[in-house]
C-alpha cells in the first residue's frame, strides 16, 4: 500500500464523518441553532452586564469621591445605602462560581419560568455586571482628577461633566478590557446546557451523542466560537482606532 | 466683589487655612505669592467651591456661596479658573473645549459660543488650532487655550492656579502676556504665581500667605520694595 492509498483512504474516512455528523439529517442545523442561542445570550447579557457595570461604578465612585465632602441629608444616606447595596452585589458574584448562579437562578429564583434563554441571558449579565463594574470604575479613576475639576470650574454639574467629559476618556480606555470580558462572557455561555438551553456547546456535544463519534463536532464548535471571538477583535480594535483620534501628534 | 470672612479649611487634622479675611473688588488684579504649602492654591481654589471650607464664609457679587441652598454652578459660570496642569480636554478639540461648557450650561447656543470663541482664539493669536487636539500642542498653547475656555464663559473674574509653573521657561512669556492684555481690559484677576515680575507689573494688591494666614499684604511697591513682615523678607531673599 502506498502512501498516496493511505492517504485518499484518510481523506474518505473524514469525508463520510463529515457527512454523518453534519449532513446527516441536517444535523449542522443544530449547529446554526445553537450559535444563534449563544449569540443572543451573550448579547444579551454584554447589554444588561454592561447597564449593571456602569451603574454600579457610578455608584461607587460617587460616593468615593463625594464622602468626604458632601453634606449629610437624605441624598448622602441614600447614596451611601446604594453604595452598600454595590459592594453586596460584586462581593457575592465575584464570589461564587457562574454555573451555581445559573443554577440558583434557574431552579430557585425563576424556578416556575421555563424559559431557560431568559433566565441564562439574565444570570451571565448579572454575573458579568459585576467584573464590568470594576472595569468601568478602574476607567473612571484612571481619569485625571483635574479633568472633573474643569469641568465643575465652568459652571457644569456633577452629571454634565461626568457624562460630556469623563465618560468618553472612560470608554476609550476601557474598551479593550470591556473586549476582553466580553470574549470571557461569550465563551462562559458555553455552561448554559446546565439549564437546558440548547447554545453552540449543547448542540455539538448533542451531535456527539448521537453518532458517537467526538471529532468533527467538537472541533466545529471549537471553530466556531474561535471564529465569533477573532470577528469581534477585529471589529473592536477598527472602533479603538477611531476613539484614539485625539491622540495624535 | 468677592469677600472673604474668616475662612478655616481643615485636611483631616491638618489646618492650612487658618482664619483669612479679603476683600476684592472689582476690576481688581490681586496676586498671591509665598512657598508652597503655604495655602496659597487651597485659597484660591475655596473661592469657587473646588474645596469645600471648614468654616468661614465667601459672599460673590452678595451672594453667600458657602451656604448649602446657593446654586454653586451658577456661580461658577461667572468665575473663571485656570490650572496649572491646563486640563484641557483630551478627547475634543480646540474649538470644542472652548464652546462645550457655554453650549452645555445654556449660557450660549451653538452658534454665539463658537463667535465668541473664535474671536478669543484671535486675540491669543491661535485661531489656527481650532481643529487640532490639545495633544498637538505646545504647554504655552495649551495654557492660552485654557485661558480663553474660561474666558468663553464671560466670567466676572478670573482666578489663576500657578498657570506658568508647568511651563517650558520659553513659553512662560506667551501665557504671561495674555494675561497682561486680561488685565488691561479691565478683568478682575486672582492670580497665585512664583512669577515675581508679573506680581510686580500687573499686581494691584501682593498678599504674601504663609502658615494658612496672609501674614503681610499691600501695593507691590510696599512688598517688593520694602516688606515689613521677617517672613516676607527671608521669602523675597530666597527668590528675587
Amino acid at each position: 500500500m502506498t502512501i498516496l492509498d493511505g492517504l485518499s483512504a484518510w481523506l474518505s474516512d473524514l469525508k463520510a464523518e463529515f457527512i454523518l455528523n453534519f449532513i446527516d439529517k441536517n444535523r449542522w442545523e443544530m449547529l446554526v441553532e445553537g450559535l444563534q442561542t449563544t449569540l443572543l445570550i451573550a448579547l444579551f447579557a454584554c447589554l444588561l452586564g454592561i447597564a449593571i457595570g456602569v451603574l454600579v461604578a457610578v455608584v461607587r465612585t460617587t460616593w468615593e469621591s463625594t464622602r468626604l465632602t458632601m453634606r449629610r441629608g437624605p441624598g448622602r444616606l441614600a447614596l451611601s445605602l446604594l453604595n452598600r447595596v454595590c459592594l453586596l452585589y460584586t462581593t457575592v458574584i465575584r464570589g461564587t462560581p457562574v454555573v451555581v448562579q445559573l443554577l440558583i437562578m434557574y431552579y430557585i429564583i425563576f424556578a416556575s419560568s421555563n424559559n431557560g434563554l431568559m433566565v441564562a441571558s439574565l444570570a451571565f449579565g448579572i454575573n458579568s455586571g459585576a467584573y464590568v463594574s470594576e472595569i468601568i470604575r478602574s476607567g473612571i479613576l484612571s481619569v485625571d482628577k483635574g479633568q472633573m475639576e474643569a469641568g465643575r470650574s465652568l459652571g457644569m454639574t456633577y452629571l454634565q461633566t461626568m457624562w460630556k467629559i469623563i465618560a468618553p476618556q472612560v470608554l476609550k480606555n476601557v474598551l479593550p478590557t470591556l473586549a476582553n470580558e466580553f470574549i470571557a462572557l461569550l465563551k462562559e455561555t458555553s455552561v448554559a446546557g446546565y439549564v437546558a438551553v440548547a447554545d453552540l456547546t449543547f448542540a455539538g456535544n448533542r451531535i456527539r451523542g448521537v453518532t458517537y463519534s467526538p471529532f468533527m463536532p467538537l472541533i466545529a464548535v471549537a471553530l466556531i466560537y474561535l471564529a465569533v471571538v477573532m470577528f469581534f477583535t477585529w471589529l473592536v480594535g477598527k472602533l479603538e482606532r477611531r476613539l484614539r483620534q485625539g491622540d495624535n501628534r | 466683589m468677592i469677600t472673604v470672612k474668616n475662612l478655616h479649611k481643615q485636611f483631616g487634622n491638618l489646618e492650612v487655612l487658618k482664619g483669612i479675611d479679603q476683600h476684592i473688588s472689582p476690576g481688581e488684579k490681586v496676586v498671591i505669592i509665598g512657598p508652597s504649602g503655604s495655602g496659597k492654591s487651597t485659597f484660591l481654589r475655596c473661592l469657587n467651591l473646588l474645596e469645600t471650607p471648614t468654616s468661614g464664609q465667601i459672599f460673590f457679587e452678595g451672594t453667600d456661596i458657602t451656604d448649602p441652598k446657593c446654586d454653586i454652578n451658577a456661580i461658577r459660570r461667572r468665575m473663571g479658573m485656570v490650572f496649572q496642569q491646563f486640563n484641557l480636554f483630551p478627547h475634543l478639540t480646540v474649538m470644542q473645549n472652548l464652546t462645550l461648557a457655554p453650549v452645555t450650561t445654556g449660557v450660549m447656543d451653538k452658534e454665539s459660543a463658537a463667535r465668541k470663541a473664535g474671536q478669543l482664539l484671535a486675540r491669543v493669536g491661535l485661531s489656527d488650532k481650532a481643529g487640532a487636539y490639545p495633544a498637538q500642542l505646545s504647554g504655552g498653547q495649551k495654557q492660552r487655550i485654557a485661558i480663553v475656555r474660561a474666558l468663553t464663559m464671560n466670567p466676572d473674574v478670573m482666578l489663576f492656579d500657578e498657570p506658568t509653573s508647568a511651563l517650558d521657561p520659553e513659553m512662560v512669556g506667551e501665557v504671561l502676556d495674555v494675561m497682561k492684555q486680561l488685565a488691561k481690559d479691565g478683568m478682575t484677576m486672582v492670580v497665585v504665581t512664583h512669577e515675581m515680575g508679573f506680581a510686580r507689573e500687573v499686581g494691584d494688591r501682593v498678599l504674601f500667605m504663609d502658615e494658612g494666614i496672609v501674614m503681610e499684604e499691600g501695593t507691590p511697591q510696599q512688598i517688593f520694595g520694602n516688606p515689613q513682615n521677617p517672613r516676607t523678607q527671608d521669602f523675597l531673599r530666597k527668590v528675587l
